[in-house]
């Protein structure tokens, strides 16, 4: 391990072209990053695979200078670089093209790849004439049919990728970041992207290439690293891997966290959907909840788990298929209809879409109950006070009082305030959407304790989580989601780190020592 | 509530006890009774307006057609009065109200199912309102003489020493306090211009959350429109040309966020007091009429860049808050 050797080991292609080691990134309760390191060699891709939560996201924007490490250093061709903006990545030749991309839709092509640099004429105004005539030269050397003249909002997704990589070309980019750029393509734009990866790499630039896919992985990556919890946790050529080998680094150890014990006993049915399909985001759903089961959903992001959730409560309109609540077949028009059925929903993102922040906590817990707390269309404070501080108590609250504003509440007791005003509302079926994300271990546990509590007294629960620890600890059955559909369903001695992953990744065939596991 | 006491409310209270006692200390006149019930009675349609706004701008909206709104309900009322001059007044009150609510609920089906800002529908309404009032009127002026005398009287008639424009001033704020502090639909204002993605999973429809409040502000606005014109005995196509900044801006000096979701009811009030008291001071001090503009736009501007650094601190307090929690 001579990182700053002047000659390097077997199998790379020279000195890495950018070298990231000890960066740490921390965010309040959670440790987003410890410690990683990261070799990108020049005419070589790297791909960089992990879970969802991994902290691929995190490095990306510790790469393109839209967060700064907390600890750790980077160097470029062997020198130290700090950036404290993204301009000053950009100037380093480090760009990133983004799942979505993130271009300006009202400017033209050539303005999007020249944006912040275009070139000057006379009185530092920009020369229009070169502008087009260089994004022109770029665009041709990349084989994209594409007037630099058109209005970026005319293109198709795969135009704007081009219209991306032609942006990096633009400032001679040596490192070129691709995060999950074939998500949103057809076949055939995938073949196309890769022709232009190769070509990129002929010309000796360095790509970090974030993928889900195991088949694209194979087909265009020299070289892998693995991050798992924030952690660096495996690097490789890829010629000396089986999928096999990465998804085991990927899903690492056995469960560590402690879980609480539940029987697997389960009543009644409440809930039940048949052929629930979406005209854009899933199709072809069935599935049952009962009584006092939780249901893990587990799928990578994008496999269509909260659009489904949000098509159940009624945030979307399905285009087809049928929900019936207790055997009854119902329509959910609005979240107003799914609430006063019993389903209620405590979203993934709680900032945007759970808790009310500037609002006191009291006020947040009763919202959706203010139906029973007033009387002849008043409000009765003292009632909202009493229901408020029975659900604050059974969740361990931690507040001042209950007249505080929620955004003064760490993210953990916002969870709880959230929980608290769904439970007040008395539901048949609690949805939770990644009920324990980017809260503290404590708060976890508390939240883990929770759901059982809920479970045992006849609550249906589904979990949607992209924690596998989290799937495996407290579901009694798995869905596993995978591009808008169910790719199976997993219970008992089925549901193992390997099959989830596998499922959700869209791995078919396996090494037979290997497949005892796995449900076809 | 004691947080409520400390915060913009009781600064503005002391603001304006300072104003007056300034004032005071040069011309003791102007904090005669008589006089202050003058200037209340003079500020009374602002803080009706102001009420109404403190609702829209919680939910997140703004509606700059009231004083449009008020113009229209005002010649609609006075025409109504000559036509047939033995109309009683409750039957005119219902029409200012009636018609105002149903300007104030075009605003807000246009946000409510077209999705349109609020900004945008109420600038277009501003302009069609007041083209309406040329239409009808054919830009002719209604003077005092034909006007009858109960019609514009009653603003005037005093009950225990105030006349009921400012009784009516008083019964709104009581009003707008209880529907804002304790229903349903108060509630629901605050909860869809603090978060409207959040307000949407609690089950709540934010378009008609916002219909309904450029309801209210509309209704506020076309009683106004009779008072109004029954106060000066006059309505034509320009009166309260304007007026609807004055109001934006007593709601923003009373703390009402203009992104929506805080803010309340008293801080309305008391910046539309604050506005009333400078307008009516300044000249009686001796200062030029320009210089009103000049201060109250800078009131304007103290208010905001107040609200701003209130926000701020708050933040860095979540953030040591959130340092102290990750330590331990």
């Amino acid at each position: 391990m001579q990182q700053l050797a002047p000659t390097s080991t077997a199998g790379h292609s020279g000195d890495p072209a950018l070298t990231l080691s000890g960066i740490t990134k921390t965010f309040p309760g959670v440790k987003a990053l410890n410690a990683v390191s990261l070799e990108l060699y020049p005419g070589q891709v790297t791909a960089l695979i992990g879970e969802n939560g991994a902290g691929k996201s995190t490095i990306v924007k510790v790469l393109t200078g839209i967060y700064r490490p907390d600890a750790g250093q980077m160097s470029v061709d062997g020198q130290p670089v700090r950036f404290n903006t993204a301009q000053d990545a950009t100037e380093t030749g480090i760009t990133a093209i983004h799942q979505e991309t993130v271009l300006f839709d009202e400017l033209s092509v050539a303005e999007n790849i020249f944006i912040g640099h275009a070139p000057r004429g006379r009185f530092g105004l920009i020369d229009t004439a070169r502008m087009h005539a260089k994004a022109a030269e770029i665009l041709d050397r990349i084989d994209a049919p594409l007037d630099p003249a058109t209005p970026l909002k005319d293109l198709g997704i795969a135009n704007k990728h081009l219209v991306a990589i032609a942006r990096a070309l633009s400032v001679d980019a040596r490192v070129v970041i691709m995060d999950e750029p074939t998500a949103a393509l057809s076949q055939k734009e995938i073949e196309e992207l890769y022709d232009l990866v190769e070509r990129l790499k002929s010309e000796g630039r360095s790509i970090l290439f974030i993928s889900h896919k195991f088949d694209e992985i194979f087909r265009i990556a020299d070289r892998y690293v693995v991050f798992r919890d924030g952690e660096h946790v495996g690097a490789g050529s890829m010629a000396d891997v089986t999928e096999a080998d990465l998804v085991q680094l990927m899903v690492g150890r056995a469960v560590d966290q402690i879980f609480p014990d539940r029987p697997h006993a389960t009543g009644a049915e409440v809930l039940r959907i048949d052929n629930l399909a979406h005209p854009t985001e899933f199709e072809d759903i069935d599935l049952t909840l009962n009584a006092g089961e939780i249901l893990g959903v587990y799928g990578l992001v994008g496999a269509g788990r909260s659009e489904l959730m949000q098509a159940i409560f009624g945030i979307t309109r399905p285009s087809g298929g049928t929900i019936r609540i207790d055997g009854v077949e119902t329509v959910i028009r609005s979240p107003a209809d799914a609430i006063a059925r019993g389903i209620v929903y405590v979203p993934e993102d709680r900032g945007k879409q759970g808790a009310i922040l500037g609002l006191p906590i009291f006020q947040n817990v009763t919202l959706p109950s203010l139906g029973r707390t007033s009387r002849a269309g008043f409000l009765r404070l003292a009632e909202e006070f009493a229901l408020a501080r029975g659900y604050a108590d059974r969740l361990d609250l931690r507040a001042a009082a209950l007249d505080q504003d929620v955004g003064n509440l760490s993210g953990g007791n916002q969870q709880k305030v959230v929980i608290a005003k769904w439970l007040a509302t008395k539901p048949k079926v609690i949805i939770l959407d990644e009920p324990t994300k980017g809260i503290d271990i404590g708060s976890k546990a508390a939240v883990h304790a929770f759901m059982a509590e809920l479970a045992a007294e006849g609550l249906a629960v589904i979990m949607v989580s992209s924690e596998i620890p989290e799937i495996l600890g407290m579901s009694d059955r798995v869905i596993v989601m995978r591009e808008g559909l169910i790719a199976t369903e997993l219970t008992g001695a089925d549901l193992t780190p390997e099959t989830l992953v596998r499922h959700a990744a869209g791995i078919r065939s396996q090494a037979p020592e290997r497949a005892a596991g796995v449900v076809q | 509530m004691r947080r409520a006491l400390t915060s913009r409310e009781a600064l503005l209270v002391g603001v304006i006890l300072s104003l007056l006692a300034l004032i005071a200390s040069r011309f003791p006149a102007f904090v005669r009774p008589a006089n202050l019930v003058d200037v209340f009675t003079d500020t009374a349609p602002l803080i009706i307006l102001a009420l109404g706004q403190a609702v829209v701008i919680l939910t997140r909206c703004i509606d700059l057609s009231v004083a449009s709104n008020l113009a229209l309900t005002g010649m609609v009322c006075a025409m109504l009065n000559v036509a047939y001059p033995g109309l009683p007044i409750p039957v005119i009150l219902l029409v200012a109200l009636a018609l105002g609510a149903l300007l104030g609920a075009f605003n807000g089906v246009l946000v409510w199912t077209l999705g349109i800002p609020p900004i945008v529908v109420t600038l277009g309404t501003l302009t069609i309102y007041r083209g309406l009032i040329f239409v009808m009127s054919d830009g002719e002026w209604v003077n005092a003489h034909e006007m009858s005398a109960a019609f514009t009287g009653f603003p005037r008639a005093e009950i225990f020493g105030l006349p009921v424009l400012a009784w009516i001033a008083i019964a709104a704020t009581v009003v707008l306090l209880i529907v804002v502090a304790r229903t349903p639909l108060g509630r629901a204002f605050y909860a869809v211009g603090g978060n409207p993605n959040a307000a949407v999973y609690t089950g709540l429809d934010v378009g008609k959350t916002q219909f309904w409040a450029f309801v209210l502000s509309g209704t506020l606005s076309g009683l106004c429109g009779y008072l109004w014109v029954a106060r000066y005995a006059v309505a034509y196509v320009d009166i309260a040309r304007g007026f609807e900044l004055e109001v934006v801006a007593a709601c923003v000096i009373g703390g009402i966020a203009i992104a929506g979701g805080a803010g309340t009811i008293m801080g309305a009030v008391l910046g539309a007091l604050f506005l009333g008291i400078i307008k009516n001071a300044l000249p009686v001090v001796g200062i030029s009429p320009f210089w009103q503009l000049a201060i109250s736009g800078a009131a304007i501007v103290i208010a905001v860049a107040f609200n701003a650094r209130a926000g701020r601190r708050k933040g860095r307090l979540i953030l040591k808050r959130a340092e102290r929690e990750a330590q331990a």
